[in-house]
């Protein structure tokens, strides 16, 4: 049966999806459903408005704040690609590592030296982002490898990747002399480094210079969305479903085909590479990275916040980090030895009341019962 | 021959687990191999699939030389296998415990066909989103037989595949496995249950003390006048 024509011209802007050619609908809910799966939680409308929701308010948020507080919620953003990246390597793929620190400072650093040498012109300092990323992500191929294909197992991956750490942090404090500079960069011990430039985009009119303000946090917000979706996409793709297994049981895993050391060391260098990316961040933000940045201390905190947050789901591993963040920043104020207590404490009791993390639980439960109520909120 | 085995040798410390065996299995056929507690019949398994290395001696999968690959490439190249202790992702549900074992050579609607075909094999409909450690003894090992068998392998081994079974569930095992035989499949079966070993097997192994004892057809290894001493000898140790 055909329909009139004023009809179908009436119908055309009814609804932008059945407006949509079938085709492309179809690719848009295939793109859609890979967001989804097993190993992420949370899926289906409900889901989806509430991260719609929460992306419209950080993006509003600016509106309500001077350009100071909004710098200071981009240094939280910061962090996030290191716990996600952590929730990789050890959430997903089961290996505990304390070296997402030594990524961190590495890159940071190499973002120093490289945009102490060559400036920020004609768009330098993303070149230098990327080099910097590449080069964590090298020192996690080298470190991943000696570790993985030598059989390092279990605890040990831990002990070995804190002592990397903490010897890359006595090195790096032991630089003050003058002899310690590359080219023009002077490393400074432990003072560490300082006036690199920001964050730089070239522009027509002018490049745009990412200071801690509204620009460099929208940026960050973005490039959070992307690694946040990204991860999602990789962990509910059949690589994923790899890590997990080998997580689950690595000798099955082998047993039914996989070359487990090869997908342990490439979940490694993933994570390893998000904590360069927010090491090169973190020295764009403020400007300076010293040594202290890879004490044991800084080690510790990322396995905390994805302790807290829960280290099997990247989402509640990103909620739980800026969560963390917010209250170590807030609790700084009245002095960080407390702080840094506070966040023991805080860990001692996820491990004993919600070993798998307290966000995690806190969304297990929320989906329980919306699914007890039939899906309505 | 699809597989075979040149003078395999294996000991830990003092114990040797393998002593020069020369072993080989048909293409097609399904070989039972048994003997006592502590005969090496899982050491020869792990020494076949790679989760042992050899001291010396060679293995030959499809008459080329696997003794220095890894297990993962020798799975790769077509066997699949089923441990004594049991080997499934007990915290995932029993889909995704599917999905990880085929997805490397299926994908899409051939995937799900799989899938649906190894839960009605299985008898797991319904049960797919539970946790695959919820199941029951019996269906758990269902599944992992489930996971070895999906991925269509040319060399199917199985260490203990009716441990635990009631006797009509190891009836339903045999004929299963017979009807798989019938598909072309080559089996490796380490059994106890010498019911069950009649009702498959085409060629038996007997080991004991990681030598092989004796080799023959059903009826040779029961008539076989040592086989019942080393079983006799065994249980009263
Ligand atoms: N990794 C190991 N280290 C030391 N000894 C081992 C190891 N694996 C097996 N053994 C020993 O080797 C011998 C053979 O063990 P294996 O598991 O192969 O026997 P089996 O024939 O499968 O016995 P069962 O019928 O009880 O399963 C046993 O004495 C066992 O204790
Ligand atoms: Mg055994």
């Amino acid at each position: 049966m055909t329909r009139p024509e004023v009809n179908s011209d009436l119908n055309r802007g009814a609804s932008l999806i059945d407006a949509t050619p079938k085709q492309q609908r179809n690719t848009l809910a295939l793109w859609l459903s890979r967001l989804e799966g097993p190993q992420t939680l949370g899926s289906g409308r409900w889901f989806w408005l509430t991260l719609a929701l929460a992306v419209l308010a950080a993006v509003i948020y600016p509106l309500f704040v001077d350009g100071w507080t909004v710098g200071n919620t981009a240094y939280f953003l910061v962090w996030t690609f290191m716990a996600m990246g952590l929730g990789v390597i050890w959430g997903y793929a089961g290996s505990l590592s304390f070296g997402q620190t030594a990524f961190f400072g590495l890159a940071g650093y190499g973002y120093g030296v490289l945009t102490l040498n060559f400036g920020a012109a004609y768009g330098f300092t993303l070149l230098a982002l990327a080099l910097s990323v590449g080069l964590a992500a090298l020192l996690a191929v080298v470190l991943g490898y000696f570790m993985f294909y030598g059989r390092v197992q279990g605890v040990f991956i831990g002990i070995v990747t804190l002592s990397v750490t903490l010897v890359f942090q006595a090195f790096m404090a032991q630089t003050a002399g003058p002899e310690w500079a590359i080219g023009a960069a002077r490393l400074n011990g432990f003072n560490g480094m300082s006036g690199m430039p920001p964050l730089t985009i070239p522009w027509p009119g002018g490049d745009v210079l990412l200071y801690a303000d509204i620009a460099l946090y929208y940026v960050l917000l973005g490039l959070m969305l992307v690694v946040y979706l990204g991860l999602r996409m990789l962990l509910n793709a059949p690589f994923g479903n790899v890590l997990v297994a080998i997580r689950e049981n690595p000798e099955r895993a082998e047993m039914l085909g996989y070359d487990v050391r090869r997908y342990q060391l490439l979940g490694f260098v993933l994570g390893g590479a998000l904590a360069g990316l927010s090491g090169v961040l973190y020295t764009a933000w403020g400007q300076y990275i010293t040594p202290s940045s890879m004490s044991i201390t800084a080690a510790a905190l990322p396995v905390i916040w994805v302790a807290f947050g829960g280290r099997k789901d990247v989402t509640a591993t990103l909620i739980g980090t800026l969560v963390m963040i917010f209250l170590y920043q807030w609790l700084t104020i009245y002095g960080s030895q407390y702080a840094i207590v506070v966040m023991g404490v805080i860990l001692v009791l996820t491990v004993l009341f919600a070993p798998e993390g307290i966000v995690l639980s806190l969304m297990r439960w929320i989906s329980a019962r919306l699914a007890s109520t039939g899906g309505r909120p | 021959m699809i597989l075979r085995t040149n003078g395999l040798c294996k000991r830990f410390g003092g114990v040797h687990v393998a002593r020069n065996i020369d072993f080989g299995i048909e293409a097609g056929e399904i070989h039972c191999l048994i003997g006592p507690n502590g005969a090496g019949k899982s050491s020869l398994f792990r020494l076949i699939l790679g989760a042992h290395r050899p001291d010396s001696g060679s293995i030959l999968f499809k008459d080329e030389d696997v003794t220095h690959l890894p297990s993962f490439a020798r799975i790769r190249k077509g066997m699949s296998v089923k441990f004594q202790v049991p080997g499934i992702f007990k915290d995932l549900s029993v889909r995704q415990n599917l999905v990880i074992s085929f997805q490397h050579h299926l994908h899409g609607h051939d995937l799900e066909a799989t899938i649906q075909r190894v839960l009605a094999f299985a008898g797991l409909e319904g049960l797919e989103d539970k946790a695959a450690g919820t199941l029951s003894h019996g269906r758990q090992q269902w599944l992992e037989i489930g996971m070895a068998v999906g991925v269509e392998p040319k060399l199917l081994l199985l260490d203990e595949p009716t441990a635990g079974m009631s006797p009509e569930e190891t009836r339903q095992t045999g004929e299963m496995l017979r009807s798989l035989s019938a598909q072309g499949v080559t089996i490796l079966a380490v059994e106890h249950d010498m019911s069950f070993v009649q009702q498959i097997a085409d060629r038996v192994t007997v080991l004991h003390f990681g030598e092989i004892f004796a080799q023959g057809s059903v009826a040779e290894i029961i008539s076989h006048p040592g086989v019942a001493d080393i079983y006799l000898g065994a249980s009263d140790e």
